[in-house]
């Protein structure tokens, strides 16, 4: 036999399912691009969602089949989807307008930071040099209602990414309500991290050791 | 008799001048009008005021506008995308500056602009590095930033079918900017793949009525962004 790798929490795959349990029948949804993206592939079966993508399309359906895609039917990362039955095109301040007016139910981005009291930075390191790009993310955490994060719990190199204060540039104040992790699931509340939920085999001090701030573990049952 | 059809795409954008700010439809490729843009690289215009959600990809389109040196300024929301790689030198070089504006705040700016509103108040950007300098007016206990109306002197639009009165329909995710920018343009140019006879086009389906565009051209087999690219092409 081979010796495996340890794999320690959930898999990009995994933390998407988990995730898709927190999206109700009947919502719609803005889904970033990246792990947020494969959210839609997990929503249980029995629930209709419609998905909003903000170039101006409501009712976006999967990939085309190769071949069969259209250049003028793309989602928000710029790759050619479908519309489902029922959909609807739209100009981008009606797009927006849904965004900004609170008609989306829920959206889930990508995160660099998340601070304790909700603050989000996912657009910018701030590097010198580098091209800043921020497209619809600080419009989309502005005015959805509900708005999930999905990143792994620390970067490539074992910083915290759930963080007391943001040091990267912000995207948003205060708008972050829950992130799903490789290790948790976790609320923000009350300006604290309140872990929900501890991946399989992972205890509270192993997320808290990975965390730069100070969490509410679970409740003793 | 109105009559809003043109020729050809040269005639189409022949008087747009050195200076000039200019609205240009799309988001990525779809509803990119590259027949219009090559037609302006041709036609030599420079310093221009460019608005639009990107900055092209490889070296047609918007992406050739910037590389032959005739954008100093870029208004967008997200010049980094793959295969944006002439942007990137001409901001590094300080060549072309850049107006970096969240996507949302950018098609209500032309929106509003074309609706003769001078500026509006938006709860995005509040706290972040995009909203430093703006006004801040507190509605009901929450922030919100002014941000002002944008119009132009020129739009370049691609729609899918246009008449002669100007009325155009778009095609599916191809229409993003284009309506805003037909409004906010003191010249909006369409360029669409058939242009019809007036009573063709249903008034219950037309997206955009025809009093904000001035010209209407056909370009029967529009290209595609991601085909010329894969194929390499540069224009000129």
């Amino acid at each position: 036999m081979t010796e495996q790798k340890e794999i320690v929490g959930l898999t990009r795959d995994q933390m998407a399912q988990r995730c898709a349990l927190d999206i109700h029948d009947g919502s719609y949804v803005n889904l970033g691009i990246g792990i947020p993206e494969l959210v839609a592939g997990y929503v249980p079966e029995g629930r209709e969602v419609i998905y909003h993508t903000e170039n101006g399309l409501l009712g976006m359906g999967q990939p085309p089949e190769p071949g069969k895609g259209n250049p003028e039917l793309i989602n928000a990362g710029k790759k050619q989807v479908t519309a489902n039955p029922g959909a609807a095109y739209f100009h981008h301040a009606d797009s927006f307008a849904m965004i900004r007016g609170g008609h989306l139910d829920v959206c889930v981005l990508g995160a660099l930071q998340v601070s304790q009291t909700g603050d989000l930075a996912n657009w910018s390191t701030g590097a010198p040099g580098a091209i800043p790009s921020v497209g619809g993310a600080m419009d989309l955490i502005a005015g959805v209602k509900t708005v999930y994060v999905i990143t792994q719990h620390t970067t490539r190199d074992g910083e915290p990414k759930l963080v007391e204060s943001c040091t990267f540039p912000l995207t948003g104040l205060g708008v972050v309500h829950r992130i799903y992790t490789d290790l948790a699931v976790i609320d923000v509340v009350d300006g604290q991290f309140k872990v929900v939920e501890l991946s399989p085999g992972i205890d509270v001090d192993y997320v808290q050791q990975r965390t730069g701030a100070t969490l509410i573990p679970l409740a003793d049952t | 008799m109105i009559n809003k059809k043109v020729a050809n795409v040269e005639e189409a954008v022949a008087d747009v001048f050195d200076g000039a700010t200019v609205m240009i439809g799309g988001f990525g490729e779809a509803g990119s009008p590259i027949e219009l843009i090559h037609a302006l690289i041709d036609q030599g215009a420079t310093d221009l005021t460019v608005v639009n959600n990107n900055t092209g990809s490889g070296e047609v389109g918007l992406a050739a506008l910037i590389k032959a040196g005739r954008v100093s300024k870029m208004i967008c929301s997200y010049p980094r995308s793959t295969n944006s790689t002439v942007f990137p030198d001409k901001y590094r070089s300080g060549h072309t500056e850049l107006e970096l504006v969240p996507q949302g705040t950018l098609a209500e700016r032309i929106r509003a602009g074309g609706a003769g509103i001078p500026a509006f108040y938006t709860p995005t950007a509040v706290g972040t590095p995009l909203g430093e300098g703006m006004e801040v007016r507190t509605f009901d206990g929450r922030q919100y930033l002014m941000a002002y109306g944008l119009t132009a002197d020129f739009a370049l639009l691609k729609g899918k079918t246009a008449d002669y009165h100007g009325n155009v329909v778009y095609n599916k995710t191809a229409r993003n900017f284009g309506p805003l920018m037909a409004t906010a343009a003191k010249v909006t140019i369409v360029q669409a793949a058939s242009v019809v006879s007036i009573g063709e086009l249903d008034p219950e389906v037309i997206v955009t009525p025809g009093i904000f565009v001035k010209r209407v051209v056909a370009v029967p087999d529009p290209q595609h962004e991601s085909t010329l690219v894969a194929a390499g092409v540069s224009y000129p």
